[in-house]
């Protein structure tokens, strides 16, 4: 069924906007209006974001750990991750992120299913705690002889003094195996961003470079920001085998350690999640020398778009041809589904609140079922995520992200290699081909509503103002979406669904949308006699659902 | 092999707890306060305490989980959380209007000092508190004890901030509930109603953590206890805490503050619990039982007495909270089967007296460990030195089931990956029917799809 609803353009929503902050104390709303945005993709327009949720406003943030523990490492299966803490941190964390990862034997390393936690007790916060992670990692050791050893410090841990980093050096030495820590507190960044960025810069210092990998393929990359999430990284590695493209590593979606230490050894990196990593492919570059390119393969034309820029950047008439082939040969089958999906979806509307990437990216695939995003907005991002890395430069550094500790990266005198030759590099500089990123609001309508870490209030209004067919987000605002009778889509775990990156993975999210917005139920909600009080008492009558 | 790790040699471990049978108190402290009409929880600390405790409880019971957080940041870490509390009381009041804000502490929070008391009462000075609303807390360091601990820490906030004594008794007695679902506490006061005891039943989650879906979103859902009923708890003729870990203390302190004389037992699961429930609903409310509840009582006596042969021996292992896993053990032995391995990382010497009391005599091969390092790789590692025929706990058993091909009944916190729980109680003669139910049913299926040919029958 078509709705075509707001077909000759998005409405005005100044006096929702309005509505929302009118209900907020008066310093509450002049912080929140800055992060709210009618957006006019002609302008550059500025975003309050990365900055702190405002205490009670029912955030969906999450916290440093998460995004260093849960989000970061979580995907690698060959090490073991012991959080440094009360029990709860590493209970919550423990496979409530959806990474699937591969091994091709039992006989292979995979701790993903396990939870490890010191679980501290009130001695160990006065006492101090350092001894008992000493022997927790002397344990783990006894027990799995794993050849890597992550810690991962909680919010009492750094306040009560013990050094996570200190004990990680001090059990290299002991144990002889890697003992990498996290010192990535709950309490130091705004958000989940705080612990991506602690998570790479470790892993980028410690591992990565320490392995020469046999130099296989012509087309050797690294994938950057791909998680893993319902088999994503499934569906983009059997579209890099049929391509013969090497892939060094993934950051950090299906990976292993080694993958880490290889890294500086592609010739390309490819950037999916801008947000939790572009600072990683920069460093990659600096370092090593291997340009990088946002990629994105969520959606199907966008996944070709990213095969052919691959393909564009290595400059092989067999791999440019290889890469066409293999879109001719995906495409029909993507085709199809798309079809059957667009009757039911045309001219529906979605909304997305989630991530640092997800919620620009999935737009793609709404817009090949014909749907429009009315309204959009990232929990964790940072302003080039919304406005684009042109305004890199000019974002402030307030004392929040000055917790993070930036790393000075210098060139490699050993290991740096062009990769291209200085006139092709130039050129393709010039074209804006390396590290272009123009962030989600250049390509919403104008008069979307754009939201930074948007609050329950806010979200509450919005749904009742445009009425989306979709929304997506996270589980927190699952259930509350679904009781305001609006099919929700978690864009974390896609409810067990997925894969949706890819080509496979866009005939999957189209089948599930399909299914979503044209599911019986939601039309059942409301009983018979709620509508038609006359009903009662009558026998035999045919009853009508919306 | 989802654990393919996990060795059969046991070594013993007293710093590194694998897998664990327990969470942190602060969850505790939110669920109990859903369980209170028109009540926000609030987590003084940092974010992702309450980002990972609503996820949690919205992934078991698949409702709004609504609750706010102070956002701590290296400053609040430093200074103290005082300013973000206060600032935290003001918008929500002005934003989302409930009742009652049920401050619980974490780690953090703790491991600082911050003093909630002053923090409340500069909130109430500054006129932050509006007229008729109420912020109560509880402190829960999740350093000490379980997810429990803080269950039963929120349930003794709202006895202190409530609980009245007029002088004048209330023909009424209060059931402080365990942890247990809202289908369980729906049927805690059915089974009340069907006695004609006039209950007050607090932390009650029926009616908010089981929400219908009517098409529209209600911030603070129509159930939990109410304020009035809290306060005429302190003129109750007596209370009865349905779980030691959960409800001892809020009992004392009713007692202490109202002269309200407590009795605890166990929650209500399996033959024996039940019978003691009711008999105390009996006793303590002065009425005789009815014949719907011996009737009852009697339909679950007979499907036992049909289908005992399939439970006998069975051994079984067991992971959870001792409050539930207490009286589930006594079950089972009461079902002349074997409950050999069970562990709760909730710690509390009660647990080793009470399972020494249940096993002793009729399961000696049983170990059984509670606390520290006793998690659920340890209960693995046993199970992989002598196999068990039925795991019954939460959702993190899926991997042991399927590496060791082993029947999995979901029971406990949390289910994350099945329904149901919400809906139909383990708790009364009912519970006890449809968790002998899913037992057959997990064995005779087992059965059937396991069995050669030549032995396969269509009557059981």
């Amino acid at each position: 069924m078509k709705t075509d609803k707001f077909k000759d353009g998005l409405p005005d929503p100044s006096a929702l906007r309005d509505e929302m902050l009118e209900k907020y104390p008066t310093k509450v709303a002049k912080k929140r209006a800055k992060s709210m945005v009618i957006n006019d993709p002609a302008e550059q327009q500025e975003v309050q974001a990365n900055v702190r949720t405002i205490p009670g406003i029912i955030t969906q943030r999450g916290c440093t750990y998460a995004g260093c523990k849960g989000v970061i490492l979580g995907p690698t299966r060959n090490v073991v991750n012991i959080t440094h803490g009360p029990i709860g941190c590493g209970f919550y964390s423990w496979l409530t992120r959806r990474n699937q990862t591969h091994t091709d034997s039992d006989m292979e390393e995979n701790y993903i299913q396990y939870c490890f936690s010191t679980d501290m007790q009130d001695s160990n916060i006065v006492f101090g705690g350092e001894n008992k992670l000493k022997d927790a990692i002397r344990e783990a050791y006894d027990l799995f002889k794993p050849e890597y050893i992550a810690v991962f410090a909680t919010c009492p841990v750094g306040l009560i003094g013990d050094d996570v980093m200190r004990v990680a050096q001090d059990m290299t030495q002991e144990l002889g195996i890697e003992v990498i820590g996290f010192a990535c507190e709950g309490y130091k960044g705004v958000s989940q961003s705080a612990g991506h960025h602690i998570a790479n810069n470790n892993i980028f210092s410690q591992f990565v470079g320490t392995l020469e990998p046999k130099r296989e393929g012509k087309y050797r990359i690294n994938m950057l920001g791909e998680y893993n999430i319902g088999g994503d990284a499934f569906e983009i590695e059997r579209i890099l085998d049929k391509l013969d493209i090497t892939l060094v590593s993934t950051f950090s979606g299906n990976s292993t350690v080694e993958q880490f230490r290889s890294a500086h050894t592609a010739d390309l990196s490819c950037v999916m999640c801008h947000r939790s990593i572009n600072y990683i492919a920069d460093m990659l570059e600096i370092k090593y020398g291997i340009p990088w390119i946002k990629v994105n393969f969520i959606g199907a034309e966008s996944t070709a778009k990213s095969l052919r820029k691959i393909a564009q950047y290595f400059d092989d008439p067999e791999l440019t041809a290889k890469v066409e082939e293999v879109i001719a040969e995906e495409m029909p089958e993507v085709e199809a589904a798309r079809a059957k999906a667009f009757a039911k979806t045309e001219g529906k509307l979605a909304m997305l609140f989630v991530g640092g990437s997800r919620a620009h990216h999935y737009q793609d695939l709404f817009r090949e079922l014909g749907m429009k995003t009315v309204s959009a907005g990232y929990e964790f991002a940072h302003r080039d995520d919304y406005e684009g890395r042109d305004v890199i430069p000019t974002i402030k550094i307030d004392a929040d992200s000055r917790n993070i500790p930036e790393l000075d990266i210098e060139k490699d005198e050993e290991l740096y290699r062009e990769r291209l030759d200085a006139e092709r590099k130039a050129k393709l500089e010039s074209e804006g081909f390396f590290r272009e990123y123009d962030g989600m609001m250049v390509e919403m309508d104008k008069n979307a509503l754009v939201i930074d870490d948007i609050s329950h209030w806010e979200s509450e209004k919005l749904i009742e103002f445009y009425k989306p067919d979709v929304f997506c987000a996270g589980i927190k605002e699952k259930y509350i979406v679904q009781k305001m009778g609006i099919p929700m889509k978690q864009l974390h775990s896609y409810d067990y669904g997925g894969p949706y990156a890819g080509f496979k993975g866009a005939i999957n999210f189209y089948q599930d949308i399909e299914v979503m917005v044209s599911a019986n139920v939601w039309k059942m909600i409301s009983a018979p006699w709620e509508k038609e009080p006359e009903l009662v008492g009558r026998v035999g009558t045919e009853v009508e659902y919306a | 092999m989802y654990l393919r790790h996990t060795p059969k040699e046991i070594k013993e471990r007293s710093a590194l707890t694998i897998n664990p049978a327990k969470t942190c108190q602060p969850i505790g402290a939110m669920y109990a306060a859903l369980g209170f009409n028109g009540t926000l929880p609030h987590s003084h600390g940092s974010q992702g305490c309450c980002s990972y405790h609503r996820s949690t409880l919205s992934r078991h019971f698949k409702e709004p989980i609504m609750a706010a957080t102070s956002s701590f940041t290296e400053g609040s870490a430093v200074f103290g959380g005082q300013s973000n509390l206060l600032q935290a009381i003001d918008t929500i009041f002005s934003v989302y209007e409930p009742e009652i804000i049920a401050v619980h502490s974490t780690c953090l929070s703790e491991t600082i000092g911050d003093d909630l008391n002053q923090i409340i009462q500069k909130a109430k000075d500054d006129g932050k508190i509006p007229a008729g609303k109420y912020v109560v807390h509880a402190n829960t360091p999740s350093y000490v004890g379980s997810h429990i601990t803080g269950f039963a820490n929120m349930i003794s906030g709202f006895v202190k901030s409530f609980s009245e004594h007029t002088g004048e008794k209330k023909d009424q007695l209060n059931v402080i509930s365990g942890w247990v679902e809202p289908s369980d506490m729906r049927e805690i006061k059915r089974i009340a109603a069907m006695m004609g005891v006039k209950i007050v039943l607090f932390p009650d989650t029926s009616d908010v953590m089981d929400a219908p879906q009517l098409g529209h979103f209600t911030m603070y859902p129509k159930g939990g206890t109410t304020i009035e009923e809290m306060k005429s708890t302190g003129d109750s003729r007596f209370t009865l805490g349905l779980g030691s870990w959960a409800t001892t203390d809020a009992a004392i302190k009713l007692e202490k503050k109202c002269k309200v004389n407590f009795d605890i037992l166990d929650l209500p699961i399996g033959i024996r619990a039940t019978d003691a429930f009711v008999n105390a609903l009996s006793v303590y409310g002065a009425v005789s039982v009815p014949q719907e509840i011996i009737d009852e009582r009697g339909r679950l006596m007979d499907m036992l007495t049909d289908m005992y042969k399939y439970l006998h021996g069975k051994r079984v292992a067991l992971w959870g909270d001792p409050d539930q896993l207490i009286p589930l053990t006594q079950f089972l032995v009461d079902l002349d089967m074997k409950p050999v391995y069970i562990v709760s990382g909730t710690p509390g010497p009660e647990f080793d007296t009470r399972m020494k009391e249940i096993l002793g005599e009729k399961v000696p091969e049983a170990k059984f460990r509670n606390g520290a390092q006793a998690d659920m790789f340890l209960m693995h590692q046993w199970i992989k030195n002598e196999p068990v025929d039925l795991l019954i706990g939460n959702t993190y058993g899926k991997f042991i089931e399927r590496d060791e091909n082993t029947p999995f009944l979901r029971f406990g916190f949390p289910i994350l990956d099945r329904v149901g729980h919400s809906y139909f109680p383990y708790v009364g003669y009912n519970g006890a029917i449809r968790m002998v139910e899913k037992m057959l049913n997990l064995f005779l299926d087992k059965y059937d799809r396991e069995c050669t040919e030549d032995k396969a029958e269509l009557v059981m």
